[in-house]
């Protein structure tokens, strides 16, 4: 700086340009050593204090790492058979980040594999909402011959990938859906949860409900790896090794998968559940919800006609009615009533005079027999149902004995069964009114609970478990996970005679001169058991046998067997159909099951071929034609991929607690069908959203009340 | 080696740059093999074949007399700036850019050979500008007009990255030859305010986001950012003494992009590691230091400027080649002299070494201090 200023004083010489010439020189000089010594130490940094880093980051570009989706652990009945397997398969998939003529590629699949249009629209549905790593599964289940087609176009079909590998299999179909729920791609939600690879691994498949979503962590297993050396383009240039998968532990339930399937079919065209418990051990033997869906189809995506077919279905397949179905349990409370009155020292002698109705003070609660039952003591109060009796010594007792009764048999409680989101139902008494409605316990709340109407509502897997516990007095839980070495429940503390009386009534329900004496069984055991008939519209809209499906009454039926050394229990409830006779001849078939599969099977055998084939038969049917009526115009799948379908389905179509306090009682239905009509072809019910499926016979008209009721 | 057993024609050769010249290309020629998988013939032949095809050139150069380059100063900077003038022209009935002519047997890449142009005739013009005028405008004007030419002939090609090669070339040869240094700072100053608005204004799309994708390289992955990722994956994962010759995996496996050309580098680090690394640069600080001290030594004010001249010309390439590799620079399209593979930088860098060796000659005829 000091030269320069210098050099405009003095005149410029030569020498001091030369000079300048080499000061300067120098300062280039040291510039150059200055960038030198900066790209030495940049280089060093790089390969020596990051070079950790990118030496990781190099490997992962060199070795690209194959994830193979391990096999997911098989489900298991209580005898080792299967409900839940998995099948080799060859499949293909897609990556929509990879597929570059979407429509070209599809038209090329669907040549080279036989899809059909409507199979076509749905993949195209999912390939414009993926994300680009979701794969979206074009078919599985190939043959040899489509896979191998489709194998050597690849060249011109990129983003498509053919593999080996295995799907989920569920022998028993709809009959399990259910129980196990199904499996289904990852969502996008899962894998932000998750942060798992797995997840985005075409093939790989996570519980979306039911057991397989709650047994996620132990079904799913290890996968395993193929890590292969591959340049930045993806072509592999060489194999660096194989590691095996570890399949998933197994699971086994304490279900029979014979006779949940049974229970299944036996169910028909009828909306309804069925639930059969071992009464001694809480085991669950047969969990039944049908409609349903199946499993196995739902497993590869849930198509739009599928999806129109069970979203329109008033009998709500996508329901399980089991856990999340709940009802007015009608006459089927009576024993447990009964058992609240012994507890409170009710001698089961008393009678009352049962004129068809009971005055208190200037009103009159009608038993569902206007024209009475005479002299009504205990045993004859359960198994004619008579209402009267009930009445009057539900007002002596209280409202509070019997609540706590049912509270103690299972109602109104949540149990701790692997599904989520159960409805508990309610169990209602005088300060739970007050609570909820700021309204004081009137006469007729006791009399609408005491005959399982008015607030009580309850789900079938209660009714199953009040029946367990009436029927062995033990404290049974319901267990759906096998454990052979489990202790028997503890005892409740009942009296065994209050136990042998309330039994040996039941027995007589269907056995003697009860409300169900066509449910008695045909082979060598009795059953005891219990009907009942819950109202779902007043007498002024419907008369709850016949008319429109959605106003008839609900049928239930409680049963355990052997009667004098209980075994089975068993609940059974249909929904809408026409009283307690739709419920007991399942029950009575399904408990057949259990001592002469072969009988039972005859029976149901004959009913299918009235229904118009077996659950998948109809289905198929079902499907065909919803596939002709709407094969273009069915809209899109809402959500596919939405793991809480099911929970989201049962709750548009819940049953809920009325907003407001009733305020009168209920009029109580005819609770038996007595030995009127000759041979009973299980009720079949036209459903206005099935056109073509039944063909059987009308509901059975409403019996007028007959002597032996 | 005594120097009396040695035939005078050997003696006579500019060892302290060949040597540093052959070890660069040679060790250019192995990484260029092993990038091309083994494939001797695909770059390294041809490589090799061109070194000593411009390497014989150079040779003439250095035979060339002062007097020469002088009065071929002017007329050749004419000629190339008309090339330039007729590769817009093409380019423009072309459609789109051009920066190359055919000329059959190779192609001519007119703006590679301003870098040494430019140099060429500013040495000139400021041997023949009176001394006394150095300060004044006279000193700057001219000069000016001479660099805007062709820098802003080539940045319309657009070609950032050599109009700033030129641009550099010719400010280091105005820098030497002693115009006030206030300019300079003044200069430097203007463009760093200049800077962002040219940055906004003048620079195309393409060269926008290469320097916001060099600022941060991390943001676009897979786009523009993935040269400069790659590449510093390639050095990083080399580490001390590098994977060894043919296991660089970034470049076999084609991560690493342009591994022959502007990322021959990375591939060497790659395989070389630090070490190789280190053995580059000390061979470039051999050749920058022989360059500036045949500057030093020249016996007058035009070989002087035109020895230095050419010396940083050279510089910048390395430097600004290096810097981008390792992520210190925007991507810009600028080779590694001598390792990089490709003709243009090859025959440019030849030349300067060319001029500089004759320099290195009229030296050791016209001893220093007697002219000026």
């Amino acid at each position: 700086m000091g030269a320069s200023k210098s050099a405009q004083k003095l005149p410029l010489t030569s020498a001091i340009l030369t000079n300048r010439f080499e000061r300067r020189t120098f300062v280039l000089g040291a510039l150059q050593t200055g960038v030198g010594v900066l790209l030495a130490a940049r280089l060093s940094y790089l390969a020596v204090a990051q070079n950790e880093k990118y030496q990781a980051a190099s490997e992962s570009n060199r070795v690209n790492l194959t994830l193979i989706p391990p096999r997911r652990g098989w489900v298991l009945d209580r005898f080792g058979r299967s409900l839940a397997a998995n099948r080799a398969d060859f499949r293909v998939d897609l990556i929509p980040d990879r597929v570059i003529d979407a429509d070209r590629t599809m038209q090329t699949l669907s040549s080279l594999l036989d899809l059909s249009p409507d199979r076509v629209r749905d993949i195209r549905d999912k390939l414009d909402k993926a994300r680009g790593f979701q794969p979206v599964e074009v078919a599985a289940s190939l043959d040899w011959e489509k896979f191998a087609a489709v194998s050597v176009r690849l060249p011109e079909l990129p983003g498509v990938i053919p593999q080996k590998g295995y799907s989920r299999f569920y022998p028993a179909g709809a009959s399990v859906g259910h129980l196990i729920g199904y499996v289904g791609t990852a969502s996008a939600e899962d894998y932000e949860k998750e942060r798992n690879p797995l997840l985005v691994t075409p093939g790989f498949k996570i519980g979306k409900d039911g057991l397989e979503k709650h047994f996620e962590a132990r079904l799913r297993g290890v996968p395993g790896a193929r890590r292969v050396e591959a340049t930045a383009s993806g072509r592999i240039v060489r194999d660096l090794g194989t590691r095996e998968d570890v399949p998933g532990k197994p699971i086994q339930l304490t279900i029979n998968a014979g006779l949940q399937e049974y229970a299944a079919r036996r169910i028909g065209l009828e909306s309804g559940a069925v639930v059969v418990m071992d009464c001694e051990s809480g085991d669950i033997l047969a969990m039944a919800s049908m409609p349903s869906f199946d499993p196995n189809s739902f497993s590869d995506g849930i198509g739009r006609i599928e999806w129109k077919m069970l979203s329109e279905d008033d009998h709500v397949p996508l329901r399980n009615k089991v856990l999340r179905g709940l009802y007015p349990p009608g006459s089927t409370v009576k024993p447990m009533v009964a058992m609240a009155f012994l507890e409170a020292g009710l001698d089961p002698s008393a009678s009352v005079g049962c004129s068809g109705g009971l005055r208190v003070g200037n009103r009159v609660f009608h038993c569902w027999n206007r024209r009475g039952h005479g002299s009504v003591d205990m045993a004859k109060a359960i198994y004619q149902s008579c209402d009267v009796y009930f009445y009057h010594f539900a007002q002596k007792i209280g409202m509070d004995a019997i609540a706590a009764m049912a509270r103690r048999l299972g109602l109104g409680q949540e149990f701790p069964m692997p599904y989520p989101g159960q409805s508990y139902g309610t169990v209602p008494d005088p300060a739970w009114k007050l609570r909820k409605y700021k309204k004081e316990w009137a006469v007729y709340d006791t009399v609408n609970a005491t005959i399982g109407q008015g607030y009580m509502l309850v789900n079938p897997l209660q009714q199953a478990v009040m029946a367990s516990r009436i029927a062995s007095g033990r404290n049974v839980m319901p267990r759906l996970l096998l454990d052979r070495n489990a202790p028997l429940p503890a005892h409740m503390g009942f009296r065994q005679d209050h136990l042998d009386y309330i039994h040996a009534a039941m027995s007589e329900v269907v056995n003697g001169r009860g409300t169900a004496g066509r449910a008695k069984l045909p082979v060598d055991v009795l059953m005891a058991g219990k009907t009942g008939t819950a109202q779902v519209v007043g007498l002024n809209i419907a008369n709850g046998k016949s008319g429109l499906w959605k106003y008839r009454d609900h049928g239930h039926f409680i049963a355990f067997a052997p009667f004098d050394k209980p075994k089975y229990a068993c609940a059974v409830v249909i929904e809408h159909g026409g009283g307690s006779s739709a419920a007991y001849p399942i029950a009575r078939d399904v408990m057949t099951y259990i001592f002469d599969p072969a009988k039972a099977m005859a029976v149901l055998e004959d009913f299918e071929k009235q229904w118009g084939g077996n659950v998948q038969q109809r289905m198929a049917a079902r499907y065909a034609m919803f596939a002709q009526k709407y094969g273009a115009s069915a809209p899109a799948a809402p959500a596919p991929d939405d793991d809480s379908l099911t929970e989201r389905i049962g709750d548009e179509r819940k049953p809920r607690e009325p907003s407001a306090a009733q305020t009168a009682a209920t009029d109580p239905r005819p609770d038996a069908d007595a030995e009127a009509g000759a041979p009973q072809p299980a009720p079949a019910t036209p459903r206005p959203s099935s056109p073509g499926a039944a063909s059987g016979t009308a509901a059975n008209p409403a019996a007028p009340a007959a002597g032996g009721q | 080696m005594p120097r009396a057993y040695v035939p005078a024609v050997i003696a006579r050769q500019p060892w302290g740059v060949l040597v540093p010249l052959i070890a660069l290309v040679g060790f250019g020629s192995a990484v260029l093999d092993s990038a091309a998988g083994g494939r001797f013939q695909l770059w390294s032949l041809s490589h090799l074949v061109r070194f000593c095809v411009f390497l014989v050139m150079a040779m003439v150069i250095a035979r060339l007399p002062k007097e020469l380059f002088r009065q071929a100063a002017l007329p050749v900077y004419g000629v190339l700036c008309a090339l330039l003038v007729l590769v817009e022209l093409i380019g423009g009935i072309g459609g789109g850019s051009q920066r190359w002519l055919n000329l059959g047997f190779m192609t001519l890449q007119p703006s590679e050979l301003m870098k040494p142009g430019i140099v060429l005739v500013l040495a000139w013009f400021y041997s023949v500008l009176p001394i006394g005028e150095t300060q004044s405008w006279r000193a700057l004007i001219p000069a000016s007009v001479l660099l805007g030419i062709p820098a802003g002939l080539v940045m319309l090609q657009p070609d950032l990255g050599t109009g700033l090669s030129i641009t550099f070339g010719a400010v280091i040869v105005m820098f030497l030859a002693g115009l006030p240094l206030r300019w300079f700072i003044g200069a430097g100053l203007a463009g760093i305010i200049a800077a962002p608005i040219a940055f906004f204004t003048l620079l195309h799309d393409y060269q926008r986001r290469r320097v916001l994708v060099f600022l941060d390289p991390e943001n676009d992955p897979l786009g523009s950012g993935y040269h400069i990722t790659q590449s510093k994956i390639a050095i990083g994962s080399g580490g001390l003494w590098g994977k060894g010759f043919g296991n660089g995996s970034q470049s076999h496996l084609n991560y690493l992009p342009e591994s022959h050309t502007d990322f021959v580098f990375a591939t060497m680090a790659e395989e070389w590691g630090l070490i190789g690394g280190f053995f580059v640069l000390a061979v470039f600080g051999l050749i920058f230091r022989w360059g500036l001290r045949v500057a030093k030594d020249a016996p007058d004010r035009f070989s002087r400027l035109l020895a230095a001249g050419m010396t940083m010309t050279i510089f910048f390439y390395m430097c600004i080649n290096l810097m981008m590799v390792m992520g210190l620079a925007p991507v810009v399209g600028i080779p590694l002299p001598w390792m990089s593979h490709g003709g243009s930088s090859m025959m440019t860098n030849m030349i300067c070494i060319g001029t500089i060796m004759a320099v290195e000659r009229w030296n050791r005829t016209a001893p220093r201090g007697l002219s000026g």
